[in-house]
């Protein structure tokens, strides 16, 4: 048995004990399959929910969640009314849950798993610490058994005596551990989301769902996150809102811009668009009772006079332009052109994310007496291609495209790229044509490999030209 | 009722808001290619829409370079928005950052939009071409679809109007359908002035006219794409051979005549 409930505990059943003599024991007993994964899921569940609470919040294995409610109490009505709302939210996910609010995370822990959980004023929890059993260290089984034998029971009884003998008989790290049990040394804890350097929360007293009404709450908290920003002379690249479900579920909304901005109707532009095309629309269920909009991404942003240039046309209204169909169609379907140090024409260029800010890079200089000598449209991978050539080596005089046959007219050619052997060893030479057809239709041809390798050189379309 | 002489301010409001009507009508009925006049090569209107259209599916290439060399000439510096049906670069190869460069144009300023559906696509257009910032926007389309409706490419020359830059729709795969633009074209790929040692040239266009706003003369012209200039001029021997380009020119466009009245 891996755990057991209240009714069950009353019963004396305890974890541990084989399923055949608790079945001895208590006939009627319910079994249910212990699904560690299942456990794990729904802890993970209540963490999302419980970061209502505070952003600072971490699991604490096994079936633990710490919260650091440093200045977030007050939002509750007060620790007392905090730990009544914690408490309240947990049964009502059908949790048996005991809390403890202490000064240091580790004291809290150790009071909610060892002790009677509660509230502890500044300066009462290092009493209340003091009289926990030894097993608050959490030690390993043989050294809980040597505290015993030697008759320290209470962790009060450890920190009356002397660290060194005790450092000495049950390991250097000893003394630190019990430091931090009785609160002397305080181990901030790691959050399970960095908390974003804006954050401005909205707490319902009555649930909302009307679209219109999130709308006007959302518009809310950017007007409230962008004044934040401009007292500290920051604009933000990345908001997140986040909606609380009444039961529990959590949604987050994330859009980027591509340069840090204050400007709250312009974000909420961007919210409504992405909004607009979420892959599982936003439902509100019995309603959101809270609403957080975070900047987990700030830049430093020079104050700008309102109201003087309405319209800011150039570069600025361009970048608008990229975070509105950047939210609308995401990242991957906006894109700008890079070049690449590579000389396989497939790898010369990248398209990269428009929403990322582009460097100043450099395209390599024309021969002006050239026409263009890479396609306008690139085919990738190559399209192979039947041809028919005059000579081995030479380039061919028709060839089969798409059950279509081209006459060669004009070639030029050919341009030999090798492989990168570097990147990947046996890439085989190309061959690069440009040629025309006998409609006027201008195409990039290349034969792979060398005639007389084997297997065989193969012909390949590459693309098209205008 | 007061007579609306008593209010000198409505009055004044009233007759600033009919002469701006006046100046948008005016900037329409001038658009287009000019009518009445002959110049195929000059550049095309701005601030309304122009359909282009491949003769064939193969010459869906040469109408998306036909488009970007528009596209380019109409900016003037500004970035151009290139929205690409996706089914487009499946049959006619994905847009390549070098053979753009070789265009003449600056991939720098070229922001490359994809989207799945012509839908998506109209919509893409619709919002660049509301932005200040956008000089020319290309869209390439593959194929019919009901999205291409009188009342979109309504929408588009609205959002084009607003904005003030042109929209250049190049579809392929689809026949010529009615549609509010002020010119309509149908482009073909067309045999290249051959270089030193018979390579192939320059970009060549075969495009026609089919259709302007408002009437006027209609034809079909050959144009090849100078990247030096950004322009479309008739085909000419390249430099490098035997008469520098200086001279070329005068006979150039009396050429253009020739071969128009063909």
């Amino acid at each position: 048995m891996a755990a057991v409930d209240p009714a069950a505990a009353q019963a004396g059943l305890t974890p541990g004990l084989a399923l055949a003599d608790a079945r001895a024991r208590t006939p009627a007993l319910r079994v249910v399959a212990h699904r560690p994964d299942l456990d794990d899921a729904l802890l993970g569940r209540v963490l999302e929910d419980f970061g209502r609470f505070t952003p600072m919040i971490a699991q604490d294995p096994p079936h633990g969640l710490m919260l650091d409610v440093t200045g977030c109490a007050h939002l509750f009505g007060g620790e007392t009314g905090l730990m009544r709302t914690v408490q309240a939210r947990a049964e009502r996910a059908g949790l048996k849950i005991r809390c403890a609010l202490a000064g240091t995370p580790q004291v809290a822990r150790a009071l909610a798993r060892f002790g009677p959980g509660g509230r502890f004023e500044p300066g009462q929890d290092r009493a209340a610490a003091r009289r926990l059993p030894v097993a608050a260290l959490e030690l390993s089984d043989k050294e809980d058994e040597a505290l015993r034998c030697l008759g320290l029971k209470r962790l009060g009884d450890l920190d009356d005596r002397p660290r060194a003998p005790l450092a000495a008989r049950f390991g250097a790290d000893f003394p630190t551990r019990l430091a931090r049990v009785l609160g002397d040394e305080d181990m901030r804890i790691t959050p399970h989301r960095p908390a974003a350097p804006v954050i401005v929360d909205r707490v319902f007293f009555e649930p909302i769902s009307a679209p219109e009404d999130v709308e006007r709450v959302l518009s809310d908290l950017l007007v409230e996150t962008m004044d934040r920003l401009d007292q500290t002379g920051l604009g933000g690249r990345v908001f997140k809102a986040a909606f609380y479900r009444v039961d529990g579920e959590t949604r987050r909304v994330v859009v980027r811009t591509g340069r840090p901005t204050r400007d709250a109707p312009a974000t909420l532009r961007l919210f409504r668009e992405r909004m607009a095309v979420l892959a599982a629309p936003l439902d509100p269920g019995f309603g959101f009772d809270q609403m957080r909009m975070s900047v987990p991404w700030t830049q430093v942003l020079a104050p700008t006079q309102q109201g003087l240039e309405r319209e800011t046309p150039g570069e600025e209204a361009f970048s608008r332009l990229i975070d509105r169909l950047t939210a609308r169609l995401g990242p991957e379907a906006v894109l700008r052109f890079e070049p690449f140090a590579s000389h396989i024409p497939e790898r010369a260029a990248r398209l990269v994310p428009a929403a990322a800010r582009h460097g100043d890079e450099t395209w390599p200089d024309l021969d002006p007496d050239d026409p263009p000598l890479r396609p306008l449209q690139m085919f990738d991978p190559p399209q192979p291609v039947e041809t028919l050539a005059e000579v081995p080596d030479g380039y061919p005089l028709k060839f089969r495209w798409r059950r279509v046959l081209h006459e060669v007219t004009r070639a030029e050619g050919p341009e030999r790229i090798s492989g990168e052997w570097w990147r990947a060893p046996g890439q085989r030479t190309r061959d690069y044509y440009r040629v025309e057809d006998r409609d006027g239709r201008r195409f990039w041809l290349f034969r792979q490999g060398l005639y007389g390798e084997t297997p065989e050189p193969r012909w390949f379309i590459h693309g098209l030209f205008a | 009722m007061q007579n609306i002489h008593s209010q000198p301010e409505a009055l004044a409001a009233l007759k600033t808001r009919l002469e701006a009507l006046d100046r948008a009508g005016g900037r329409r009925a001038g658009a287009g290619v000019r009518a009445g006049s002959d110049d195929a090569f000059a550049p095309l209107a701005t601030g309304v829409l122009h359909d282009l259209y491949a003769a064939a599916p193969a010459d869906a290439v040469a109408v998306n370079a036909f488009g970007l060399g528009l596209a380019l000439r109409a900016a003037g510096g500004r970035p151009i928005v290139w929205g690409l049906h996706e089914m487009m670069a499946q049959e006619a190869g994905r847009p390549h950052g070098p053979g753009l460069h070789e265009m003449g144009l600056s991939p720098r300023d070229l922001l490359l939009v994809r989207t799945r559906d012509v839908q998506t696509l109209l919509a893409v257009g619709e919002e660049a071409l509301r932005s200040p910032a956008v000089g020319a926007v290309l869209l390439s389309a593959w194929g019919e679809a009901k999205a291409f409706s009188l009342t979109a490419s309504r929408r588009l020359t609205l959002a084009a109007e607003t904005g003030g830059a042109p929209l250049f729709l190049a579809r392929a795969g689809a026949l010529p359908c009615p549609s509010a633009a002020e010119t309509r074209w149908s482009v073909a790929s067309c045999a290249s002035e051959p270089l030193e040692g018979g390579a192939p040239g320059r970009p060549s266009f075969s495009a026609t006219l089919l259709r302007r706003r408002g009437g006027g003369a209609t034809g079909t012209w050959i144009m090849e794409w100078d990247r030096e200039q950004r322009t479309f001029r008739p085909p000419a021997p390249l430099s490098g051979g035997l008469v520098p380009l200086a001279a070329q020119r005068p006979t150039a466009a009396s050429g253009t005549a020739g071969r128009r009245a063909a």
